[in-house]
């Protein structure tokens, strides 16, 4: 046998060994989840003698909606995470293009500050931040558990490179066009930086769906608790529901988020790959 | 003219991250100084008092005993499997859209929506976990109830969590390797083992580091979990800083202890920063 022979036999059987290990363990990785999703659709004793071919039912999604007003919560969650979005992109955006093309007196010393808050999170600051809340009324507020994460310097930071790395030749040619200030940025530089734009809000919107402690600390009410605290309470242990119940009340606070990530996997791997900062 | 463009652009982020990021940080160092208030004895200043008090505070430095140990549990586990994933999407093998999504879909849930799966599998008896044991014939365990089994309950839930979303960055760094590097190797007889380590993972490094550094960093922010699976117990085997902190705050309405312990946590996340500083450029992933 020749030894090219050999050498596609060899990559052969690793390929075919690297495709069973694979599989395995994207199995392995899937499976809580399908587990969550099957016992949700099952009636309870089936959650504990697993049963593949145990009738369907709705009746936990029922139960749950009616033991805890999901709905609201998922209202809640977003109104929230829209008007996080809309505030972030738009204080973000002014003060992006002021450090990307105003190079006015002690930018550098403002830049470092902004960025004191990638390492300080607000949630890290709970203490503080509540009794500033609390002073100005803004407790058990939807607006309260946005306020302190409306100014992000994740998204100052990713904008500004956005920003900087446009030509000049682009703005020139505006302004030459009779573009002003704001001409400039709303028809050059936030329509070139659209990738970016959809890869912090792809983000955003996931990591403030996804967040439990600020607004735990925050909220008090059903009018104002977000789907993650409302979960949270539900499926405390003390508060003794049934598992299949805990199951789909977890699937319906995951699923839009889960059914938008299915949709638009490309764009949402690709935000969270951009976002990452070396 | 640019100054006052300048600073006016700036002046709504400016209020923001002044009222909720830098105010706080001072005033969490200057409330740490003073004592716990009630209604016969109001607040006072009291220096270093609460930093001795929290020397001397046994749970303290069991929540950070198990801090470290969550670190050291989850990092270096989720790093080594976030490269084998990123490996192995990263070849046109069989069925990869599903790969890459199996491998990642947990990375897209709440910490909180994971803690409510993983508690029925970690419960004792009828949980997933004690029923597939039981086929091969152990005895139901009490995983999250067992002072010796919590935390590592809780690290392999997080590593099933967090894997997925360091692949990412893994992915996008071996997209960047040049093909020709693995030609060379093989033209030279290098077996695959060798190439991996030889050439793979020393270019990955500056990506190990993004990873580790952001790794550490959530280990000290990432708490939900503990709410739903074990408040921290059983005895505080399961408790972390961020935790106790809240606890501090929320549950015993300690607010100055809880500030001394955030300047704790504080110093560390500053530490963790001038690393990522000294370390690693400060550019940006971009592809």
């Amino acid at each position: 046998m020749s030894a090219l022979a050999l050498d596609r036999r060899y990559s052969l059987v690793s390929t075919s060994l690297e495709t069973v290990a694979a599989w395995l363990l994207a199995i392995l990785w899937i499976s809580p989840l399908l587990y969550a999703v099957w016992a949700a659709f099952h009636a309870s004793e089936y959650a504990i003698n697993f049963e593949l071919f145990a009738p369907l039912t709705l009746s936990n999604f029922q139960e749950a909606l009616e033991q805890a007003p999901f709905l609201r919560y998922g209202w809640n969650t977003f109104v929230l995470v829209t008007m996080l979005l809309v505030s972030q992109l738009l204080v973000c955006t002014l003060a992006a293009y002021a450090f990307a093309r105003f190079n006015f007196a002690g930018s550098n010393i403002a830049f470092a500050l902004v960025l004191v808050q990638l390492m300080i999170a607000p949630e890290i600051l709970i203490v503080e931040n509540y009794s500033t809340l609390a002073k100005l009324g803004f407790i058990d507020t939807i607006t309260g558990i946005g306020l302190p994460y409306m100014a992000s310097a994740f998204g100052i930071f990713l904008l500004r490179q956005a920003f900087k790395s446009t030509p000049k030749e682009l703005e020139e040619a505006a302004r030459l066009e009779g573009c002003g200030l704001w001409g400039v940025l709303w028809r050059v530089y936030v329509p070139l930086a659209r990738p970016t734009y959809l890869a912090y809000g792809l983000v955003s919107i996931s990591h403030h769906w996804n967040n439990f402690l600020w607004p735990l600390v925050v909220t008090n009410s059903v009018e104002t608790r977000p789907l993650t605290v409302g979960l949270g309470v539900f499926g405390a242990p003390e508060s003794g529901v049934d598992w299949s119940i805990i199951s789909a009340a977890t699937l319906l606070s995951v699923a839009p988020l889960l059914i938008a990530f299915l949709l638009f996997q490309r764009q949402f791997i690709q935000s969270f790959m951009r976002s990452g900062i070396k | 003219m640019r100054h006052v463009y300048g600073w006016l652009l700036l002046t709504p982020a400016a209020i923001l991250l002044i009222a909720f990021t830098h105010f706080p940080t001072l005033a969490t160092i200057y409330e740490s100084t003073f004592s716990k208030g009630n209604i016969v004895r109001p607040s006072r200043f009291i220096g270093g008092g609460n930093y001795e008090a929290m020397m001397a505070d046994p749970i303290f430095w069991k929540v950070l005993v198990n801090n470290f140990w969550f670190a050291v549990g989850t990092i270096p586990a989720s790093i080594a499997l976030a490269i084998a994933m990123a490996l192995l999407v990263n070849k046109a093998l069989p069925g990869r859209p599903f790969l890459r999504l199996a491998y990642f879909t947990p990375t897209i849930l709440p910490m909180i929506a994971v803690a409510n799966i993983w508690l029925f599998f970690y419960s004792p008896d009828i949980g997933l976990i004690d029923q597939v044991l039981s086929v091969f014939g152990f005895s139901g365990h009490n995983w999250l109830g067992d002072p010796s089994t919590v935390l590592p309950a809780i690290i392999v839930m997080t590593v099933w969590k967090e894997a997925g979303f360091f692949m990412i960055f893994y992915l996008a760094a071996l997209q960047n390797l040049s093909p020709e590097l693995e030609e060379a190797a093989r033209l030279e007889g290098a077996s695959r083992w060798y190439f991996f380590w030889r050439v793979v993972f020393p270019l990955l490094m500056p990506t190990t580091l993004f990873v580790l550094i952001n790794a550490v960093l959530n280990s000290f922010k990432l708490v939900d979990h503990l709410f739903v699976l074990t408040k921290g117990g059983p005895d505080n085997a399961s408790n972390l800083l961020l935790y106790y902190i809240y606890e501090n705050a929320f549950s015993y309405f300690d607010t100055n202890y809880a500030a001394t312990l955030t300047v704790v946590l504080l110093v560390i996340l500053a530490l963790m920063s001038l690393v990522q500083f000294f370390l690693l450029d400060k550019r940006i992933h971009y592809r």
